[in-house]
């Protein structure tokens, strides 16, 4: 989402001096548009654009900044364009990772950077987006230097995502909830099963184009016996 | 999800002291309607005689779908939603709610608002504290501390009906800051509650520190360590339990706790009976901290301009508090409209279930009923 904000993208890197100009044109980002992250949605700029007047005018609309520090530009030095974006909003650090290297990116952080506690496992539905219609998100937190992290990575509709329950044994039921709500696959789950749904229910109702009053009638009438759950 | 299922996994499982027959492995039901399950929890054992071999957590009974209500409802008008997670401290899910749509917004709430809701959010953590040990003993099979506990609760109760007109929903926080003005002689009554109840929870200490039952029901019983706590998520009480000195009040201050001074207890065991000490002296904390904060509580406004429709930049915010159960979380997705694209809730009693199995293999099924218990979860927040 942080990447709808495109137009400061040129400033920014001026900013931050040489480091994250380079970096940039680096990602692989479609010939179309070449100054904008792979993220883009096309869909969003226009409802992105009226909210601007209508916040506070006190301060200045904050927007993401490349985040730079000596993690990231080892991350970059050893796995290039696969680390798509790696930002600060609000005081939060973020990655964005190709879903190739997801797995070893977190054993990278939770190993060597000491991000020891994974908070949670979700995930966002973006059906407009051409390219990647969903972002999964890994929020991490270490112990030892008291900071947190995401490391989001984004795939399309049906493209199973490595399970990090080998490395935390918490993202199990995070995972499957996952799973439950949204109907994304984690490859190398123990247990890939539903964990709030019953299990024979039709449908993944955090997806956005599951209405909030859509049900699975006939899982309610024969397991229910009424003839509607609303 | 198919019971055959469930059952064909914890077949697999099995005794390792093998017996020449194993007619007294069983699987038993335990829940949803039971009354040690504290709601609509379902844990489906397999048991080796007494032994527990094997649990598997049946959830989702109290589904109400939170996070895809929150989709279709304004940020103001899905604040009273989050009341209804962790019912029983209602108020801390209003707090972490709204400070982080007010990170979202880039707003922090006036200083009067931030003390006022130190003050409420503490109290409801003695309430929420109290709530689990009346429940937790009476599982155990200590019956008294569940009428002392619910009667010295009530007196926190009356104090959020003055001020919000509610007892247990409260949703008694705005975005931006406070809905109410504190009403006439709140600071009296806050600290007299302080003063009235310091004993009463001495006297709870009295009927179970030292109770020979108790100590030999909860000594022992559920141990987790340090490092599982961490690769499983727990928190809370449970990961100070185990001796690890964190909580979010301390380690990323919100809410101005950071002017307060409280101590944060651990245990060294990581059993029931140490993770019994740390909420007892955690109510003795909130106890310092309302009266600091009540002493302190600013003239000023409460709320924080913000405008009348919430209309978030785009992007995307997670920020958690210390909840009484654990670490709550918000991850908030805005695309710049009056709705926020996603609410995702980091629930501290979803991910502290989990610790379960490990908590009660190879332990008595009578066990399984302590660790619910010392566990302290809400099956509203586990469900949503």
């Amino acid at each position: 989402m942080p990447d709808e904000t495109k137009g400061n993208d040129q400033p920014s890197p001026v900013e931050a001096g040489g480091n994250a100009a380079p970096e940039r044109p680096a990602t692989p980002a479609p010939p179309a548009k070449p100054a904008v992250p792979p993220a883009a949605k096309p869909a969003a700029p226009a409802a992105a654009a009226p909210p601007k007047p209508a916040v506070p005018p006190k301060a200045p609309v904050p927007t993401p900044q490349p985040w730079e520090s000596a993690l990231v530009t080892r991350l970059k030095g050893q796995y290039g364009s696969g680390i798509r974006e790696a930002s600060t909003y609000l005081g939060q650090n973020y990655f964005v990772v190709d879903p190739t290297i997801l797995t070893d990116i977190l054993r990278i952080l939770r190993d060597d950077e000491r991000y020891d506690y994974c908070v949670d496992v979700t995930a966002v539905h973006y059906p407009k987006r051409e390219e990647a219609q969903f972002e999964v998100i890994w929020i991490l937190y270490s112990f030892a230097h008291n900071t947190r992290l995401r490391v989001k990575t984004q795939i399309k509709e049906g493209q199973e995502v490595p399970s990090s329950v080998p490395l935390w044994p918490t993202a199990n039921w995070l995972e499957r909830e996952v799973f439950d709500m949204f109907g994304i696959q984690f490859t190398g789950h123990p247990d890939m099963r539903r964990i709030l749904l019953p299990e024979g229910w039709k449908g993944h109702p955090l997806r956005k184009d599951y209405d909030i009053l859509l049900q699975d009638k006939e899982w309610v009438q024969i397991n229910l016996g009424i003839e509607s759950g609303q | 999800m198919s019971d055959a299922k469930i059952y064909s996994q914890l077949e697999s499982i099995s005794s390792s002291e093998k017996p020449f027959l194993d007619s007294s492995e069983l699987i038993l039901n335990m829940g949803p309607q039971h009354p040690s399950t504290h709601g609509v929890l379902r844990v489906v054992l397999k048991l080796d005689g007494e032994k527990v071999l094997g649990t598997e957590c049946v959830i989702g009974y109290l589904h109400r779908g939170v996070e895809k209500i929150a989709e279709n409802r304004t940020y103001a008008q899905f604040n009273p939603y989050v009341d209804r997670m962790d019912y029983v401290a209602a108020v801390s899910n209003g707090l972490g709610y709204c400070e982080s749509v007010e990170k979202l917004l880039n707003v922090v709430a006036p200083e009067r608002a931030q003390h006022i809701r130190v003050i409420l959010t503490e109290l409801n953590r003695i309430a929420s504290h109290q709530v689990w040990l009346g429940t937790h003993a009476l599982d155990i099979g200590a019956i008294t501390p569940l009428f002392y506990t619910f009667r010295d609760r009530e007196e926190v109760l009356k104090i959020f009906e003055k001020y919000c007109g509610a007892r247990l929903t409260t949703h008694a926080f705005r975005i931006g800051g406070c809905q109410y003005e504190t009403y006439e002689g709140f600071e009296k009554e806050c600290l007299k509650f302080c003063d009235f109840v310091l004993p009463k929870i001495d006297e709870y200490e009295e009927l179970l520190t030292t109770n020979r039952i108790w100590i030999e029901r909860t000594k022992g019983v559920g141990v987790i360590t340090a490092e599982e706590c961490i690769a499983l998520g727990a928190t809370g009480p449970v990961i100070r339990g185990s001796g690890v000195r964190w909580d979010i009040r301390k380690a990323q201050p919100y809410s101005g706790y950071q002017k307060f001074d409280f101590d944060i207890p651990i245990g060294t065991a990581g059993d029931t009976y140490d993770r019994y000490l740390v909420r007892i002296e955690e109510m003795r904390q909130s106890v310092r901290i309302i009266r600091q904060a009540v002493e302190a509580l600013p003239e000023g406004p409460i709320m924080a301009k913000v405008p009348k429709v919430l209309k978030p930049p785009v992007g995307e915010i997670y920020h958690s508090i210390e909840a009484p159960k654990g670490e709550l979380g918000y991850f908030i997705v805005s695309d710049g409209s009056t709705q926020p694209y996603r609410v995702r809730v980091r629930p501290p009693s979803f991910v502290n279930l989990q610790a379960l199995d490990l908590m009660v293999r190879g332990r008595l099924v009578a066990d399984v009923v302590a660790v619910i218990g010392t566990l302290d979860i809400v099956l509203g927040e586990v469900d949503r």
